[in-house]
């Protein structure tokens, strides 16, 4: 152990072991039927699955929904929140980041049983106002991090140059948090294409989504077909995150 | 008139934001089993849960034993192979460098669900029989890349040749890890430590598919299960609460003390400066 | 017990495929101050790092005390280190930092204690012991990395460029405590630095080392004075680097004009590099005594002297040194003594690289790069390993990296009077030395061509036939 870049190697295997050929156990066994034969069957299956391709287009629906909805109403909490004019205290941001530290099928239940004691439908309004609440933090916290990490004399400058403070907004600040929103659509969107048990306790059972299916066909058994599913939520999941590069940049150090 | 808008759309968020934590909170003081209808004031959920004489399901609290052994175990797991990872990535160069960094990465965009099914494969691969281990396994494989995160930058600011130098004045390698790296990188190793107990405590998508069939529960899953019967447990609603205000509280502290320690070198510095 | 503390037999190191250090040897007094001087990636701190025991040599030895150090790792040597940037322990303070290696030994508290209390006042910190490092200025800190090093009482105590990240003044200031602190503690210094002016006052040896070997080992005034190569000359203190020829004995021509001089033994007719330094060209009123006019182009006080840059009436530049000023435009008569002329045997007179003819093209391993055979006069059979000599001005440079057969970076550049000799570094560390009346900076990358004009190939003789 001389050298120091050796120490990585009990990860590197670790990571060998439990990231990379569990992700390749995932395309194996979708390409595999019950027998453990070659077919292309469980993808297949999915396409001509009507069931399966409608819970699909509902998921990513909500997710798009929430993750607008999110932004729609985090964006403009963050920038409050950046300002010292108007938020000198921190305790105000403690209370916006500390749900992401509590167990969200916690407060996804709490959140349930509120509606139901309102006696508010459990449906699809319930379902997207229980997931953006769920999720808004991980939208405000990110792009706070951008807007209070940024150089306030970006905005000096173009006000200088002769903007208005709108047109400042629009053509320095908001084009410069694009990072941070970036981020917080990755933290976002993900989570909410793939839950599952949120889904359940916000609608009753009454609205699925394509983790409910993968749960579902995992959880009796049927190994292949859940695979390949999964197989089709990784390849989304790989194309969102396409989308953010500097996603530990703008999440920043909470602790 | 602008401030004012400002703050009231702040104050409006929160307050929806909390109002189903409050509610639960409001309702943890009655003893009403069904959840929205007031009995009176009452502790006794409080002392249900202390004494472990359950109205509901009693396996709550084991439920709560186990949530918080397997986030020590796998955060403590963690920090250690997470710091060690950390060392050996910064002391690498070029494609190796970026090729395991790429690879930490990967667990921390995954979904829990991919991650879940992903491991439940590999473990129905290797033939390994699904129960305590094998969640403390995958808990630390999606805790440790947060922890190698926390670590780096640390690295980063280090100067390189610290390590030499305790070598150089008479430390063996052993002595020279545990008198100067560590207390180096300590920051980074409890904050790193920290994000994994609680995301192992925050899981439940991964527990939910690596915890096998042997009916080990954690906090998550007994929610999950508690739910799906239809009913809620009564003495959810004071844990509920109680770790809402320890999260509030720990968060709190934390922040406070940041503050007091940045301050503290502000003053130094100034001091000094002469 | 021998007057040699520390000796370096045949040392080579390579990382991967790239040779940093190449048969390095080398041997320190006790009590000496030793420096390794030369520029950046020259292979110095490499060699340092080596003598301490943080990297182990890829070939040759060092013994310490006529012993052998390989496999003896750092923490049981019998050395300290001053690192460049200090390395100082960010969670100790001052006193825990430099107690640090007594405490590991477990000394009685008292006694570390004393020495640490006695090395704090040798280097002026006394009043410190608390302090948090990091609250310290770059010369404080600095000073505590010395007293942290030398606490141990070391054999040799290794300085790497220490005094690189202070101010000017500061490192003046610096320079001369060091001086004294060698003094005064009678132990080996090995110094490591870029700066030869910092080399020229501390040293009682220089070690000039460029690109992985030693090009002379001496005194500061040796190596001042006489040189052994162009790169050394121009290294140490300004120089005038001219192409001449020498004639025969003690008779040598350069800038157009033939001098006496007092070198001998290089044969007749042949090329050399010869040194003047700017303070050895003198100026004079006595036509007898003249050996040349020029015309002064420039003329600025450097605070002692005046520094002048002439032209010649043969149309070379010269750098001149004098206490008197001369006006801009005056024609000036000129003399230097046959002492002052320092002839040098030329390294290379071309550039020199072996390949394989391939009929449109001949391959090269390195510098790797192909070079098309249309227009050459030559033909050889597929295959032939030939050896293909490249005058320094077919070496053409092109702004365009991409616009030429390989590309690399000028990594030296000398000034001979009327033109310039770069050194060109590739990528995978080939050279190419270029005559060039083109002004480039060293770090810039270029594009290289190849002109078929006074090429030389010629066939090698493949041993086995």
């Amino acid at each position: 152990m001389r050298k120091r870049s050796n120490w990585s190697l009990p990860y590197l295997i670790f990571l060998i072991i439990f990231v990379v050929l569990p992700l390749i156990l995932i395309l194996v066994y979708a390409v595999q039927d019950g027998q453990g034969g070659f077919t292309l069957g469980n993808i297949t299956r999915f396409f001509t699955d009507k069931d399966a391709l409608s819970t699909f287009a509902v998921s990513i629906e909500v997710a798009l929904e929430t993750t607008i909805l999110c932004i729609l109403i985090g964006y403009p909490a963050a920038w409050i929140l950046s300002r010292r004019e108007y938020n000198k205290s921190a305790v105000t941001i403690i209370l916006f980041i500390m749900p992401m530290w509590i167990n969200a099928l916690m407060r996804t239940l709490a959140t349930a049983q509120l509606f139901t004691i309102l006696g508010m439908n459990l449906g699809k309004g319930t379902l997207l106002f229980g997931m953006v609440y769920d999720f808004l933090p991980f939208m405000i916290y990110p792009i706070y991090n951008v807007l209070v990490k940024m150089e306030k004399s970006y905005i000096d400058a173009a006000v200088d140059l002769g903007a208005t403070p709108w047109r400042a907004f629009w053509k320095v600040t908001f084009p410069l948090s694009m990072p941070g929103v970036a981020s917080g659509v990755l933290m976002v969107f993900m989570p909410t294409v793939s839950t599952f048990a949120i889904s359940e306790f916000l609608t009753n059972n009454k609205i699925k989504l394509f983790g409910t299916i993968i749960q579902e066909n995992i959880n009796s058994s049927m190994w292949n077909y859940g695979a390949a599913l999964s197989l089709i939520m990784l390849i989304i999941i790989g194309i969102t995150s396409l989308f953010s590069k500097d996603k530990e940049q703008a999440e920043g150090g909470l602790v | 008139m602008r401030k004012f808008a400002a703050r009231a759309y702040i104050w409006v968020l929160l307050i929806l934001m909390y109002a189903p934590l409050v509610f639960i909170a409001i309702f943890s003081f009655t003893e009403s089993r069904v959840l929205g209808s007031w009995d009176g004031f009452s502790t006794k959920l409080y002392q249900n849960l202390l004494t472990g004489n359950m109205q509901g399901n009693a396996s709550l609290l084991s439920a709560v034993q186990n949530t918080l052994i397997i986030a020590l175990i796998a955060a403590l797991v963690s920090m250690m192979l997470g710091t060690i990872a950390a060392i050996g990535i910064h002391n690498l160069k070029g494609r190796k460098k970026q090729a395991i960094t790429f690879l930490n990465n990967v667990p921390m965009i995954n979904p829990d669900i991919i991650t879940g099914v992903s491991l439940f494969l590999l473990f129905v691969f290797l033939g390994i029989s699904q129960g305590y281990l094998t969640v403390i396994l995958a808990h630390i494989t999606f805790c440790t890349p947060y922890v190698v995160l926390s670590v780096m930058p640390k690295l980063q600011r280090m100067d390189s040749n610290i390590y030499e130098a305790a070598l150089d004045l008479g430390a063996t390698p052993a002595q020279a890890f545990w008198k100067v790296l560590v207390p180096e990188l300590k920051p980074g190793m409890i904050s790193g430590f920290i994000l994994a107990f609680t995301m192992s405590l925050d899981d439940f998508a991964v527990t939910f598919f690596t915890r096998g069939t042997i009916g080990l529960d954690t906090l998550s899953t007994y929610i999950y299960a508690d739910a799906r019967k239809g009913g809620l447990t009564p003495e959810l609603r004071p844990l509920m609460t109680l770790i809402f205000l320890v999260v509030l509280i720990l968060l709190l502290v934390i922040n406070i003390r940041q503050a007091r320690i940045a301050k503290k070198n502000y003053i130094k510095q100034k001091l000094y400066k002469y | 017990m021998t007057d040699t503390i520390i000796d370096i037999k045949h040392l080579s190191k390579s990382f991967g495929d790239k040779q940093v250090l190449n048969d390095i040897n080398l041997y320190i007094r006790r009590g000496e101050f030793v420096t390794l001087l030369g520029p950046s990636g020259c292979g110095k701190t490499t060699l340092l790092r080596m003598i301490a025991g943080f990297l182990q040599p890829t070939e040759g030895s060092i013994l310490m005390d006529g012993k052998e150090l390989a496999g003896i790792p750092p923490h049981q040597r019998p050395l300290n280190t001053v690192f460049q940037r200090y390395a100082l322990f960010p969670h100790l303070d001052v006193y825990d930092n430099v107690a640090f290696g007594l405490k590991l030994k477990k000394l009685p508290k008292e006694e570390i204690d004393k020495k640490v209390r006695r090395v704090l006042k040798l280097v002026a910190m006394s009043d410190y012991e608390d302090r948090d490092v990091e609250t310290l200025s770059g010369g404080q800190q600095q000073r505590i990395a010395i007293a942290r090093a030398i606490v141990n009482q070391p054999k040799v105590l290794l300085l790497d460029e220490p005094l690189a990240a202070l101010d000017l003044k500061m490192r003046k200031d610096m320079q001369t405590e060091l001086k004294e602190m060698h003094k005064k503690l009678g132990i080996t210094f090995v110094y490591v630095t870029h700066d030869q002016e910092e080399a020229l006052t501390l040293s009682d040896t220089i070690v000039v080392i460029n690109q992985g070997k030693i090009q002379q080992i001496g005194t500061p005034t040796d190596i001042y004075n006489e040189p052994v190569n162009s790169f050394v000359a121009d290294f140490i203190g300004e120089s005038n680097i001219l192409n001449g020829t020498m004639l025969q004995d003690r008779r040598v021509s350069f800038i157009g004009h033939d001098f006496d001089c007092v070198d001998e033994g290089f044969g007749e007719n042949v090329p050399v590099d010869v040194v003047v330094r700017p303070e050895d060209i003198y100026f004079t009123k006595d036509p007898a005594k003249t050996q040349f006019t020029a015309v002064v182009k420039s003329c600025v006080f450097k605070g002692v002297h005046y520094e002048m840059f002439v032209d010649t009436d043969t149309g070379n530049e010269l750098m001149i040194q004098d206490y008197d000023p001369y006006g801009v435009g005056e024609t000036v008569q000129l003399y230097i003594d046959p002492d002052d002329i320092q002839v040098m045997k030329k390294e290379r007179v071309c550039n020199t690289l072996e390949g394989v003819w391939n009929g449109d093209y001949i391959d090269f391993e390195k510098p790797e790069f192909s070079l098309p055979t249309e227009g050459l006069k030559h033909d050889f059979p597929k295959g032939t390993k030939v050896k293909v000599e490249i005058p320094f001005s077919s070496v053409d440079l092109l702004d365009d990296i991409d616009g030429g057969l390989t590309n690399g970076e000028v990594h030296f550049i000398l000034y001979k009077g009327d033109h310039y000799h770069l050194t060109i570094r590739t990528e995978d560390r080939g050279y190419f030395w270029v005559d060039t009346q083109d002004i480039w900076d060293k770090g810039d990358l270029v594009g290289i061509n190849i002109k078929n004009k006074g090429l030389k190939i010629q066939p090698i003789e493949d041993e086995k036939a």
